[in-house]
């Protein structure tokens, strides 16, 4: 890519080589998508448009993520913009004879509000979508992102070409600086201020790196975008390289990620094809090139000295800062760490300017974020909204409520790091410091909804799990301090807590958050501190009731069968350790001696007649 | 009688060793590619034997309890044999709300072996994973690339059943 003009050029022809192929067929080839079947759904239409010799008017477009996850397979069909969910390959004789051949809308696979009982035909209507204000996501599900073109036609690395030639590095800093761009990886630090002193710092070698060790658990919008728009996110990092000075860059994604990986390897080879990756871009004597390094499954790898040291081959662990990367990183390079959405919001801010991009938001926290929706939630899937919406808003208006007419309990935001939140706290603007403020932590974006069958200190417990099996182990308070909170949280959930704990528990985990070294062990308390603050009537009643109020910790529960029983025998023929014996049309009873408690026979039991109690 | 075709024997070595050897051809053989040539490794043998490990040592010029610590450190890498079907068991927050730990125990009863072990015909590894980002069909498993979602422990012999065969 020689100028700017080329590009756009090139984007007019496209854009004309597209509007011929106006009639598509898009299938989201997203990862929850593709594990409800759309391979076999995208085959199976290919066979029947070939049948119905529409194979040359259709073209199938597999795109990334779309983000309403619960309701895949989905397929959008063009011009007409209609929205179809949980396509089956059964489903597409119909699909192809009705829509594209009669130009009927198949009622059945339309989206039905849940509410209204509606069906609606563009995805524009259906609350879960409308809600939504789109900037990182705004492709994904609507390009074919394995095509550098498509992502061209958009105006994409028209930001880079402005950039490099008709802006100075500094400008582009202030820019974002401007924006109030703020890291969206977790700790919400000033990206352009990390860029500015990326930028001061004094080397002739200079590093970019891309976090994409996306390891929350629940948070999966950093690999939907690298799935769906693997060019934006180049674009926002070749920005990056350009403003602080540096001419290589490496992107650090989970090993656990294939698909994203194939499509960032593609990206890479089809940028450097087209001149947008290596050396004198866009006429000027600015070089970037762009490399990919595998993770290798450790969560701590997420912190950005880990992730360094990862990088060099070495053990992912962290070090004491400072120096901070951005004096010291990579190889004892200058090295800028931004995640995967920062970078993803980069060519927004350069192309549509600061004013724009700050124009939503609130006063600290500009823009949009998106959050992964998922656990007790009818509309599980990804959503990006702008910042200061409240998590009722997210939870109700767009994640439609809590399903089997069940009560809210908590959301759990943040992950690992996050805290959980009661339905006082539903009306509170998500920003980054009143989630801070909260005790919970805006994180990556993973928000996980629980209901009355959600034990709270079991949930702490779980989370502490998590954090013992992935701290380093470098420094005491975080490997030594989490072991001894889970210890304690094990013999709460067990029924052997004693009235001390909860105190212990508290001291403890001020203690690990004050003490140890990087952001794993500073926030792993988090989840405990976030519960015990409140929920604590739950952790009384099992430490001082030896009951579980939500019927989950195991050893704290029976199973009973109440006089709603029929005396079917489903749950006599179902039950793993057979330990329940009755005659048909007689009630059942269960030998609780024997009972492993695995909620089977509730599963199957046609007249909700098994309780826990 | 069979012979033995691990590289522990030294008449073996340089037939096992050969694959490992191409792989790291494509490499510098600096220390950064330590981790990269462990992971084309793994996928060539399966495992990291030990064997394998002292070559890439002595190839990349690092000490052996490096390479070692590195390959102890990442959950990705394996230092005994896996099972012909790997079972990764979601006990992320979604699944875990939505009842993920029920599959595994399910899993454990079925396979008769603990998180993390192999059945001893090789058949099956069993393992749980933080997430693997399908989120929306909690509580889910993958064996080997097949997810497997919306699961209820009932359904867990059916599943497996269909990789018993064969």
């Amino acid at each position: 890519m020689k100028s700017l003009v080329e590009l756009k050029e090139l984007k007019e022809k496209v854009q004309i080589d597209l509007e011929k192929t106006e009639k598509k067929i898009l299938v989201c080839g997203g990862t929850g998508c593709v594990s409800s079947g759309c391979k076999e759904v995208q085959e199976a239409l290919s066979s029947e448009l070939a049948a119905n010799d529409l194979e040359d008017e259709y073209k199938i477009v597999e795109t990334g993520c779309h983000g309403f996850c619960e309701k895949g397979p989905l397929v959008i069909v063009y011009p007409e913009e209609v929205f179809y969910c949980k396509v089956s390959p059964e489903d597409t004789k119909e699909l192809v004879e009705e829509q594209l051949l009669k130009e009927e809308v198949v009622e059945k696979l339309l989206y039905q509000d849940p509410v209204s009982k509606e069906s609606i035909s563009s995805y524009r209507d259906i609350a879960f979508y409308s809600a939504q204000q789109q900037t990182a996501l705004a492709n994904c599900g609507h390009i074919d992102p394995e095509d550098i073109e498509e992502y061209i036609a958009t105006g994409g690395y028209e930001a880079l070409g402005k950039a490099v030639t008709e802006m100075e590095a500094q400008e582009v800093i202030d820019e974002v600086k401007e924006a109030g761009l703020r890291g969206r990886g977790g700790g919400g630090f000033p990206t352009g201020l990390k860029w500015q002193f990326t930028r001061d710092a004094e080397n002739d070698t200079k590093y970019i790196i891309c976090n994409a060790d996306e390891g929350d658990p629940g948070a999966f919008m950093d690999r939907s975008i690298l799935e769906g728009d693997p060019h934006k996110v180049l674009e926002g990092m070749i920005i990056a390289g350009y403003a602080i000075g540096a001419d290589k860059g490496y992107i650090y994604v989970r090993a656990e990620y294939p698909l994203a990986v194939k499509r960032l390897k593609k990206a890479i080879s089809q940028a450097r094809e087209r001149g947008l990756l290596g050396e004198n871009l866009f006429g000027t004597d600015f070089d970037f090139d762009l490399h990919i390094k595998a993770g290798a499954g450790a969560f701590v790898c997420g912190e950005e000295t880990a992730l360094i040291a990862s990088i060099e081959g070495k053990r992912g662990m962290p070090q004491s800062r400072p120096p901070y990367p951005s004096q010291e990183g990579l190889w004892g390079k200058p090295t800028n760490v931004n995640n995967v959405e920062t970078y993803s919001n980069i060519s927004t801010i350069i192309t549509n300017g600061a004013d724009e991009f700050s124009s939503v938001g609130t006063e600290d926290s500009k823009g949009t974020k998106v959050f992964a929706l998922a656990g007790k939630i009818n509309n599980t899937g990804l959503v990006e909204v702008p910042m200061g919406i409240t998590m009722k808003e997210i939870i109700y208006d767009i994640g439609g409520g809590i399903p089997n007419d069940k009560e809210f309990k908590a959301v759990q935001i943040g992950g690992p790091s996050g805290g959980c939140l009661p339905e006082e706290k539903l009306d509170l603007p998500i920003d980054y410091d009143s989630l801070t403020d909260a005790g919970a932590m805006m994180g990556s974006g993973g928000l996980v909804v629980m209901d009355e069958g959600t034990c709270m200190v079991d949930i702490a417990r779980f989370f502490l799990d998590f954090t013992v099996s992935e701290s380093c182990g470098k420094c005491t308070p975080c490997s030594e301090g989490t072991q001894r909170m889970l210890e304690i949280l094990e013999r709460i959930t067990q029924g052997k807590g004693k009235e001390e704990d909860l105190d212990e528990l508290e001291n403890l985990g001020k203690t690990i958050t004050d003490t140890s070294l990087c952001g794993l062990g500073k926030t792993a308390s988090n989840p405990v501190l976030s519960t015990l603050n409140y929920f604590r009537d739950e952790y009384e009643a099992h430490v001082n009731d030896r009951t579980c109020p939500a019927g989950a910790c195991k050893p704290l529960i029976e199973y009973h069968v109440t006089d709603d029983c029929s005396g079917c025998t489903k749950c006599v023929d179902e039950c793993p350790a057979d330990v329940i014996s009755g005659e048909k049309k007689e009630k059942h009873a269960i030998d609780r001696t024997e009972c492993t408690k695995c909620g089977v026979c509730i599963d199957v039991c046609p007249f909700d007649a098994i309780i826990k109690k | 009688m069979t012979t033995c075709q691990c590289g522990d024997l030294e008449e073996n070595k340089e037939k096992y060793l050969a694959p490992l050897k191409e792989i790291l051809e494509n490499y510098d053989q600096k220390e950064e590619d330590l981790i990269p040539v462990l992971q084309d490794a793994q996928e060539e043998y399966g495992y990291l034997p030990k064997v394998v490990l002292r070559e890439i040592a002595d190839s990349l010029d690092i000490f052996f309890s490096d390479v070692y610590g590195v390959t102890t450190f990442y959950s990705q890498f394996h230092l005994e044999p896996r099972g012909e079907n790997v079972i990764k068991v979601c006990l992320g927050t979604a699944c875990h709300v939505r009842g993920g730990a029920r599959i595994l125990e399910r899993l454990q009863d079925e396979l008769g072996i603990a998180d993390g072990e192999t059945t001893e015909d090789l058949k099956f590894t069993l393992e749980s994973v933080a997430c693997i980002g399908a989120c929306g069909l909690a509580p889910v498993m993958m064996i080997n690339d097949d997810t497997h979602g919306l699961l209820t422990p009932g359904e867990v012999p059916k599943i497996l059943d269909q990789y018993n065969q064969g």
